[in-house]
């Protein structure tokens, strides 16, 4: 459902265009969870930049298909509107709009890009109590502004609410369990599973430790070195990783 | 009658960021007359306007009174707000502004706060957002004569510019002559945050409705303290009828 070829991408610095993706290829099927790991700077936050379509992030080659239409031609929000999610490594504050706000305005953006009604106060208000009892994240939460104040912890939990509440088809989730706590961990992956895990959707699980992947059992692990996908295997190759450590495996 | 002696130009201090053009066609009347009030000790009084042209509001508070005054400044041509506050013991002066707009326009507030006795206390809150090469500005100055003690004084600026031809100005002035006083100020002028633009994206709100957001939540902070909060509310909403019809 998810089809990545040959991508090469740059990002703006400061001093210019930096290549940072060089020729990566990789292909989630629906109903699958796949996991990227990789050392730090290898490219993972920027293959998600990328694929979300965040100005400064270019493709310079390659192509992504997404349900079979070409990803890369849509605007931003045209690809969460067509069922893209994007879990942020750093969820960002947005002072002065509410969480409530932020996500029914969300919520009925994509519904009206789809041709669907807008949901009403009351509806929303109930499908965002109901996922925010799934995640164990208090309705108080949800409304103060957009992450503003959250713990690291707590920004995570906050981005698998709106998961929730906005029912992805294909979810990319970058280091969503860093931050979290023991117990946070399995609410949210327990959420992950109960979110994400049907008929016709698809994970991308970005992350640096083993435990996630003891609840979201994934179906393949990649290893992103480098701006490339330089090694592919089972969830056998998350525990050998996590034994060996990168310099040993790649 | 007419006068050119008394009309105001660029060169004078309070008019320094007007429009030069807009003044030399205007009548010396409206550049320079006042709308007086007086708000007797004790009571509470508050004014908002939707500005258009020029318009000068001069008022003394008598001890423990209260002045309010709100306004959104969006006018299509040259447009000011002047005012000039004169607080007695204990009294208090709360100013609540936003200038708001695109074209080639020049709309700004100027104020004078005057702290004549002690214990009086002032907050003026302005938020100004433009694109085109529309221009904001806020000139505020504060005096605090000697002995006026335990005066609290307090005034916020902030701009955003949504595309480069805009600009906003800020000039703010401090007089005080008494030692016992507190007198903040804060000014930032800046372009909306980028990062919230494609988190809100990224959630499938399209850039005019993710602008529309933010730009409410800054501009907000302008009314936040407006007692009447049905009033807030009109002219937060006046405030962003202006984005609406924007191209931007
Ligand atoms: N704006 C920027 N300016 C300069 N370098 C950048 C910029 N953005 C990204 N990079 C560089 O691109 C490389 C890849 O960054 P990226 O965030 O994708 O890494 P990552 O794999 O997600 O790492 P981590 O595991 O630490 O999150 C890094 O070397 C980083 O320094
Ligand atoms: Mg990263």
């Amino acid at each position: 459902m998810l089809k990545i070829e040959n991508l090469h991408a740059e990002v703006a610095t400061a001093d210019g265009a930096k290549q940072i993706l060089n020729g990566l290829t990789l292909e989630v099927g629906a109903g699958e969870v796949h996991a990227i790991m990789g050392p730090n700077g290898a490219g993972k936050s920027t293959l998600a930049y990328a694929l979300g379509g965040r100005p400064g992030y270019e493709i310079t080659q390659g192509s992504v298909t997404f349900d079979g239409k070409d990803l890369l031609d849509m605007e931003p929000h045209e690809r969460a509107a067509a069922g893209l999610f994007l879990g942020f490594q750093y969820p960002v504050e947005i002072p002065g709009v509410s969480n409530v706000q932020f996500l029914r305005e969300a919520a009925n953006a994509q519904r009206k890009a789809r041709g669907e009604e807008p949901l009403t106060g009351g509806e929303f208000l109930k499908l965002a109590k109901e996922k925010a009892a799934l995640l164990r994240m208090d309705m108080d939460m949800l409304k103060r502004p957009v992450n503003v104040g959250f713990s690291g912890g707590e920004k995570k939990r906050n981005e698998m609410v709106q998961m929730g509440i906005l029912d992805p088809k294909f979810a990319i989730l970058d280091e969503t369990d860093s931050g979290l706590d023991i117990d946070a961990l399995r609410t949210v992956g327990d959420g992950i599973n109960s979110i994400m895990r049907a008929e016709g959707k698809g994970v991308l699980l970005i992350t640096h430790y083993q435990r996630l992947l003891d609840y979201v059992k994934p179906d393949k692990v990649h290893i992103l070195a480098k701006g490339r996908i330089v090694k592919t295997g089972g969830p056998e190759l998350a525990l050998e990783l996590e034994r060996e450590g990168y310099e040993e495996v790649v | 009658m007419t006068d050119l002696a008394t009309l105001p130009t660029t060169r004078d201090e309070d008019w320094r960021y007007a429009d030069a053009a807009a003044l030399e066609s205007s009548d010396a009347e409206t550049l320079t007359g006042w709308t007086e009030i007086a708000v007797p000790a004790g009571e509470s009084r508050a004014e908002s306007r939707d500005v258009t042209g020029v318009e000068r509001i001069r008022v003394r508070v008598g001890k423990s009174g209260k002045f309010e005054l709100s306004a959104v400044n969006a006018a299509p041509g040259y447009a000011r707000l002047e005012c000039e506050v004169t607080l007695e013991d204990g009294a208090h002066f709360e100013f609540g502004g936003v200038t708001i707009g695109g074209g080639n326009e020049t709309r700004e507030f100027v104020t004078r706060c005057i702290h004549v006795e002690p214990n009086a206390t002032s907050n003026q809150v302005v938020r100004a957002v433009h694109w085109g090469k529309a221009t904001g500005n806020f000139l505020g100055r504060i005096e605090v004569v000697r002995d006026a003690q335990k005066t609290d004084a307090a005034q916020n600026f902030r701009a955003i510019l949504l595309e480069k031809g805009a600009s906003a100005n800020t000039k703010p002035e401090l007089e005080i002559f008494a030692d016992d006083v507190k007198c903040a100020h804060g000014a930032a002028i800046g372009a909306l945050d980028q990062m919230a633009g494609f988190y809100m994206a990224a959630r499938g709100i399209p850039p005019e409705i993710a602008r529309k957001l933010q730009v409410q939540a800054f501009v907000a902070d302008a009314f936040e303290n407006i007692e009447d909060e049905a009033l807030g509310e009109r002219l937060l909403e006046r405030a962003l009828s202006v984005l609406e019809g924007a191209q931007l």
